[in-house]
């Protein structure tokens, strides 16, 4: 049997992602550029007795989601920056109460209102500290519209292991730009379902550590009481300053992330085996990229690509080593140097670092990246 | 007999952290027993509530309960009553929490007549913080950041839930305590977005600022104030000069919110 097809835009192929992952419930508000998620999550969600739900505003839009999540759905948002700085505040809330969800984020210049049509990769940090305190965050970064539709199955699926809000990233130019997908196969992509409580209800507390780092959920209705809060919590789920405990379950709730880093963390290497210069991109910025690299090669530059997948947590590893072996990093990203720093961060001074960064609403081309390497000693 | 409200308490989660005078406890008292005559199932039932002094009540009762963040408990609740449309939801929290901060929230939710029922505890005074001015409190009233006088006018919560959209809205006040489980268990059988106003005090930070000597004084105030709106159709526009109206103020019925979400699913074929 053939397999169906579709020329899709990144945010409509962001929405089947969603609903092949088993998403069946949506909370969002209208901005540009994500509202494509929005309206075909309006169509498609009640088809399969799903809810779809416009709010008021942003935070009221990660606050149902958060309700939605409670009572046993798997959830989804989309939102841009702006709108990404108004969700920080439940995301936060997501974090400590640890409840799975989505967040689609489509990256547009800012700060504030900024280019609302114009591309941009300027979120990074504000996905990864936008919420205050200590927190774990895990963010993916797709590079084409069949990555779009994989990483959001991949995101519920990070979401619903880790128990944690998950952030995709998508820069304006992936999500609007058009191209051929495959719809997956039942079966073809791994769906995970979040751990439920196999304990009797009177025995149920919503952060029992005895199950490991990541205590099973249940869901409101589901015939289990428990309390869930904002505030540092015990294992009961009730309120707590107890200096022990608050210390351990911070501990906790970012142990679940680093503790997995290995899993968590996906990338792209490309043309690295014997690579000099190393081109460190992203999402978009990452196709000129491999564009530049090709035709470094046909030049006799040894280039290859490093492309991050997941962006939080970052691949230090990965960049520790390759700073052993090449001679320079070429950061090209659509923002003034938010990846370069982290680049520094690992490379600790043993490779050369040159950013490639515009925020003029403009891609990176290949050509700038081509450009660039001259200037690798 | 006595009633036990020890069936709705969570064991061991006693003394709450209200102080002496307080009336949230008395409303506490009042949703229980409402509970209690509608035989909701405990599990059954979500108590969402905000931030704030009012907002720590869900963590009293033996239910399945969401302590959000500050304004937030309508939106949250619409996102858990949406997708389990079966369970009973009960919004609690504050003046503060629910006008100001959740000002956005608690208007759309009347709108959308969603079927919850929020019940506010307007003691006219941001409490857990110390004593801020709130929108619910009286212009002219002291609070720790109206040393002068507050120059703000006032919200009328019941007003405002009326103008937008709520079907079922009631009053009443910590002193009128036998009336609290009434008028909840009135709204928690409504259809749509009921609201129930409680008058309530602090004597802690608004009381002392505003020359109450003492909680019986501001419970005086309240029985003084009240008048029941079928009392109130005798009276004239004179006599009813600074008193507030209690009971059931506005009852309407209007298509409810998950009800015409299912009927979505209906014409999407989601049925199925």
């Amino acid at each position: 049997m053939s397999k169906k097809v579709g020329f899709l835009q990144g945010n409509e192929a962001a929405a089947h992602g969603a609903l092949y992952a088993g998403c069946k419930f949506f909370a969002g508000y209208p901005i540009t550029p994500s509202t494509e998620v929005s309206e075909v999550l309006s169509i498609e969600l009640p088809k399969v007795g799903g809810k779809f739900i416009q709010m008021e505003d942003e935070i009221g839009a990660m606050a149902a989601l958060l309700g939605g999540a409670l009572a046993g759905q798997k959830a989804l948002t989309s939102t841009s920056g702006p709108g990404l700085s108004l969700k920080q505040e439940l995301i936060g809330y997501g974090c400590i109460a640890e409840i799975p969800c989505v967040v689609y984020n489509v990256m547009r210049g800012g700060p504030s209102t900024g280019m609302p049509t114009g591309p941009s990769q300027s979120d990074v940090m504000c996905a990864r500290w936008g919420t205050h305190g200590d927190h774990a965050t895990i963010a993916l970064m797709p590079a084409s519209v069949q990555e779009t539709y994989d990483m959001i199955v991949r995101a519920f699926n990070l979401a619903e292991k880790y128990r944690m809000p998950v952030h995709v990233l998508p820069d304006e130019i992936v999500a609007h730009m058009r191209e051929r997908i495959e719809f997956r196969e039942p079966g073809e992509l791994e769906v995970i379902d979040r751990a439920t409580p196999t304990v009797p209800p009177a025995e149920y507390k919503p952060y029992d550590t005895k199950f490991g780092d990541v205590p099973p959920l249940a869901a409101f209705g589901s015939g289990y009481k428990f309390h869930v809060t904002g505030l540092n919590k015990l294992p009961d789920g009730f309120p707590t300053t107890k200096a022990e405990y608050v210390q351990a379950e911070e501990e906790r709730q970012i142990r679940k992330v680093t503790a997995n880093i290995d899993e968590i963390v996906e990338f792209e290497e490309f043309k690295l085996e014997d690579a000099e210069i190393c081109v460190v991109a992203y999402g978009s910025t990452s196709r000129s990229a491999r564009y530049a690299v090709n035709e470094a090669r046909e030049k006799g530059i040894k280039a290859g690509m490093f492309r991050i997948k997941t962006f939080w947590p970052f691949p230090d590893k990965q960049i520790k080593a390759l700073a052993e072996k090449v001679k320079g990093f070429i950061v090209p990203e659509m923002n003034l140097g938010m990846c370069s720093l982290e680049i520094e961060r690992c490379a600790q001074g043993k490779a050369q670092i040159l950013g490639i960064n515009r925020v003029d609403g403009e891609p990176i081309n290949p050509e700038q990246i081509l450009e660039k390497m001259k200037e690798v000693k | 007999m006595a009633f036990d409200y020890e069936k709705f308490i969570r064991p061991g989660k006693l003394p709450h952290i209200w102080c002496p005078g307080c009336g949230h406890g008395i409303v506490m008292k009042g949703l229980i027993r409402a509970m209690d005559t509608l035989n909701l199932k405990k599990e059954e039932t979500a108590i969402v509530s905000g931030i704030g002094c009012a907002s720590r009540l869900p963590g009293y009762i033996d239910c399945c309960t969401l302590h959000t963040a500050h304004g937030r408990a309508a939106a949250f609740a619409t996102g858990v009553k949406l997708a389990k449309p079966e369970m009973n939801v009960i919004l609690v929290g504050g003046d503060g929490d629910g006008t100001a901060i959740g000002g956005n929230h608690f208007i759309h939710a009347c709108r959308r007549n969603i079927n919850m029922t929020y019940i506010i505890m307007n003691n006219y005074i941001y409490g857990m913080t110390g004593g801020q001015f709130s929108p619910c409190t009286p212009t002219g009233h002291k609070a720790s950041t109206t040393p002068y006088g507050n120059p703000d006018p006032g919200f009328d919560v019941a007003k405002l839930a009326i103008g937008a959209g709520a079907t079922f809205v009631a009053r009443g006040t910590a002193f009128h305590a036998n009336q609290i489980d009434k008028l909840i268990a009135e709204a928690i059988q409504h259809k749509g977005f009921s609201v129930v106003e409680i008058l309530d005090d602090c004597p802690t930070t608004y009381g002392r600022r505003n020359k109450y000597k003492s909680v019986i004084e501001m419970m005086n105030r309240l029985k003084e104030v009240a008048v029941p709106v079928k009392a109130a159709e005798k009276m004239t526009a004179e006599q009813l000069q600074g008193k507030v109206l209690t009971g059931v103020l506005h009852k309407v019925e209007r298509p409810e919110y998950c009800e015409e979400y299912a009927k979505v699913i209906e014409r999407a074929g989601g049925n199925k």
